[in-house]
């Protein structure tokens, strides 16, 4: 990523393409979006990847995670014609970047967060791929607490603290 | 908006509310509650982070559906459409608000157009898809909106002043989420007006008549 974001790096780009256009492909037609569509989606998504390169915070998000949040967004926007209200990005200034260590920590949470879902007893596990697979409703969803976020989240609380510090 | 970082927020977004919005399937004035809210909580925001992260892990683990075989090719042409477009200027808004609400308020507070709904409150239905209602109130000082109970959800961000209820007290940046089980009758403090970003994805139940009758006029 930090090839594709610091020297347009090509070849890094068909590498992370090979590897999640698949992936954003089936994740928007899990949620019942028919083949084609999800195929355009899917290339608006891997463009916007491109073009957003620079906007990507490894320090509060892992790639997948932040490509998660580009397919929900195009999803919204392509499949439902609706607008998607979004809190304004916080980014880091050209003389400024996250810490390696923050990097490196964020990493860790996401295997981390990965590995614990995947040892989620099948019922729950159900539950939270039926809330982002767009199957359930808000007060639905308050059923799945339980998951282990707190780690993760004070880690990107550590990151939005720093960046603050810095914008000032 | 500059200034916010010190809001002392104590009533943040719940868990159910903010994964819906993560996962993408909250109907558009409750998308633009929360968003306001967490653009104002970095609480909010690294919870929405999180909780954006399980999205991430859901991805990585999906079993993979085979991309049209001129997929890349096509992403690189769509990658040149979109670097060719001309590069408009993002004059930031300018405003006294968040900038999600900026976006639907054209700029500033004192650029909303209010009508009056009595007792001196005043309202200001923003532009969102039908499945919900976004609204801004304008509550005078030390006034009450009229007692009511709810049919759905609820959703009251405080963006100018404080309200009270028989719950508790909101501040700038604190979110009331009320549901069928609240019937609440929200004062503004007397120390100043209060404005409020409300979203309900049902109409109020008044309990006394003359608001009930008033009611269908203004979409409340």
């Amino acid at each position: 990523m930090a090839r594709i974001a610091g020297s347009k790096d090509q070849a890094a780009f068909a590498e992370l393409f090979r590897h999640f256009a698949p992936r954003v492909k089936a994740f928007l037609m899990k949620g019942g979006t028919e083949a084609q569509m999800a195929e355009e989606c899917t290339q608006e998504v891997l463009a916007t990847v491109w073009t957003k390169a620079h906007s990507f915070d490894p320090s509060r998000a892992s790639v997948a995670t932040w490509i998660f949040t580009i397919a929900r967004n195009r999803k919204i926007d392509m499949v439902r014609r609706q607008r998607r209200p979004e809190p304004e990005e916080l980014t880091w200034g050209p003389e400024q970047e996250p810490q390696a260590e923050d990097v490196m920590a964020m990493q860790q949470e996401s295997a981390r967060l990965k590995t614990a879902l995947g040892t989620l007893p099948d019922k729950q596990r159900d539950l939270v791929e039926k809330a982002y697979f767009g199957d359930l409703s808000h007060s639905e969803i308050a059923e799945t607490t339980g998951l282990p976020l707190g780690t993760i989240k004070s880690r990107i609380r550590l990151a939005l603290e720093r960046l603050r510090h810095d914008m000032r | 908006m500059t200034g916010m970082k010190q809001l002392k927020i104590t009533h943040h977004l719940p868990y159910g509310l903010m994964m819906a919005y993560s996962a993408g399937n909250m109907p558009e004035a409750f998308n633009l509650t929360i968003a306001t809210h967490i653009a104002m909580c970095d609480e909010c925001r690294a919870q929405l982070g999180s909780m954006d992260a399980v999205g991430g892990a859901l991805l990585e683990d999906v079993d993979t559906v085979q991309v049209s075989d001129e997929s890349f090719e096509q992403t690189l042409a769509r990658i040149t459409a979109i670097e060719a477009e001309p590069q408009e200027p993002v004059a930031p808004l300018n405003s006294d608000v968040p900038s999600p609400l900026a976006d639907y308020i054209g700029g500033s507070l004192k650029d909303v157009r209010w009508r009056s709904i009595g007792m001196g409150v005043k309202q200001a239905i923003l532009e969102t898809d039908g499945k919900a209602t976004a609204r801004l109130l304008y509550i005078p000082a030390g006034t009450s909106v009229p007692d009511h109970g709810h049919r759905g959800t609820e959703l009251t961000l405080v963006l100018r002043g404080a309200f009270s209820d028989e719950t508790d007290r909101f501040g700038p940046g604190d979110i009331e989420v009320a549901n069928e089980d609240l019937n609440h009758t929200p004062v503004a403090d007397i120390s100043g007006d209060c404005i409020c970003l409300a979203a309900t994805d049902a109409p109020l139940k008044f309990n006394s008549l003359i608001p009930r009758l008033a009611q269908r006029f203004l979409r409340i």
